[in-house]
């Protein structure tokens, strides 16, 4: 158990250490973030007022979009050298692997979501600050939820040909019950009368889907990447 | 070759004729089902559409149970299941999406409602494609990461189906349930039975398609060592 949680701490390490010295993914993803709520802004504001709702909306394609180009370009750099190989030919457990790609990952999405975040506040009018422990537990779990299937699909598609599209096409359909719950949980904190007993039901959901879902990556990701 | 094969090669021309009998035989028995009250004609494509719902999601149940087969045994043929399987999903989900809204734009006024069980079916329609472009496009050793795919998309049927349940019930809309009368359940059952029979021919037909191009392939390259 000591080893498991050493190697996934040594894996996630390096992978922040690459990040800091590059910092690309964080700049790139970052922007691109920024970016598609520019995109939406033209889309849902009506005479200089966002739509009912478009800031919830916003937010979590903002992450969804940015995540799945997060994990795209971070297995793109194991397959450099093939790192990624060598790491499954390490003699550690494999699911200690997929255990520090995901909290690498979780790291670097948690630090875009700290800039969007109170960005989309900020241009949106969107009171995200009212329940700030709500908000913060539906982002945590909802990124946790994305990017727990995220990672084990990217990780398996670096073998795989044209991986770039089939990333989103995979996870997107896999990953509605994330979005559903994100964005209805974020809308009942956003409206007017805000709904916390509604928000509280999606963070459940949330922490189940977590759990379900972790739980089967960790059980496949052995099958999957054996060759 | 396995040996359950000679067995599901005698059963298969049988399993078409009685499948061919009863789609034959199924429009009398719809006609001869009673008119609903409220809708008249129109809801007689129920008697097609909810049978190719039904097979769909019996489809994807089999192709998930086989691909988790495949993806922790190893088996082959398991593997041959899942495609087979996929890919029915993908027709039958087709017809049901088709007759979906051929109902509802004479019943609703639209032709499409984000209701509860139409995004659902609709979800599970798309992890389906996903999962035969992957094996399409993925290039070779696809078929293991679809394993992984379809074991994901059945784990994730009851939080798509309760996510998408409390959505549609904080914005509820009216709609049209039908209850069936006494007089509609027998033609509704013959129809099910007709699809269900069709299914399993047709996933036979697939399963058989596949072992034979795996065995083309083994003698391919038993040719080239």
């Amino acid at each position: 158990m000591r080893r498991f949680v050493t190697v996934a701490w040594l894996i996630m390490r390096k992978d922040l250490t690459v990040e800091a010295r590059s910092r690309e993914l964080l700049f790139t993803t970052l922007f691109f973030a920024m970016s598609i709520v520019l995109v939406f802004a033209f889309g849902f504001v009506r005479d200089g007022r966002p739509v009912e709702n478009a800031a919830a909306g916003i937010l979590w394609i903002a992450i969804a979009f940015a995540g799945t180009l997060a994990l795209g370009r971070t297995f793109e750099r194991e397959r450099y050298h093939d790192v990624l190989h060598a790491l499954l030919l390490a003699p550690v457990d494999r699911p200690a692997i997929y255990v520090g790609k995901l909290l690498g990952i979780l790291a670097l999405l948690a630090t875009v979501e700290a800039i969007v975040v109170p960005l989309i506040a900020l241009m949106f009018q969107a009171p995200l600050f009212r329940h700030p422990l709500l908000i913060v537990a539906l982002l945590a779990l909802g990124t946790t939820g994305f990017a727990a299937v995220g990672t084990l699909f990217a990780a398996m598609l670096v073998r795989a040909r044209s991986r770039d599209v089939l990333l989103p096409v995979l996870l997107y359909p896999i990953t509605i019950p994330v979005i559903i719950a994100g964005v209805r949980g974020t809308a009942a904190l956003l409206q007017p009368e805000a709904d916390p007993a509604m928000a509280r039901m999606w963070i459940g959901m949330l922490g189940f889907f977590d759990v379900v879902f972790i739980t089967l990556s960790l059980w496949t990701f052995e099958p999957v990447m054996t060759e | 070759m396995t040996q359950s094969a000679p067995m599901s090669q005698r059963l298969f021309l049988p399993l078409v004729a009685v499948a061919a009998i009863m789609f034959a035989a199924a429009p009398v028995f719809i006609a001869w089902a009673p008119y609903e009250s409220t809708m008249g004609l129109v809801q007689k494509i129920f008697y097609f559409h909810v049978p190719s719902w039904i097979a769909m999601f019996l489809s994807a149940f089999v192709c998930g149970v086989a691909s988790v087969v495949f993806l922790f045994k190893g088996r082959a043929q398991a593997d041959r299941v899942a495609v087979g399987a996929a890919e029915l999903v993908v027709v039958f989900g087709f017809i049901g999406l088709m007759t979906g809204p051929l109902w509802a734009r004479k019943a609703w006024g639209v032709w499409w409602q984000w209701d509860a069980r139409l995004t659902m079916a609709l979800v599970m329609w798309m992890i389906f494609i996903a999962y035969l472009l992957l094996r399409e496009y993925g290039g070779p050793g696809s078929e293991k990461l679809a394993a992984g795919v379809a074991l994901f998309g059945m784990a994730n049927v009851p939080f798509v189906y309760w996510s998408v349940n409390v959505w549609r019930t904080i914005h509820p809309t009216t709609t049209v349930v039908p209850t069936l009368a006494p007089g509609m359940r027998g033609a509704f059952w013959w129809c099910a039975v007709a699809f269900l029979l069709l299914y399993t021919a047709m996933l036979m037909a697939r399963v058989r398609l596949e072992t034979q191009r795996g065995e083309l392939d083994r003698l391919y390259r038993e040719l080239d060592d």
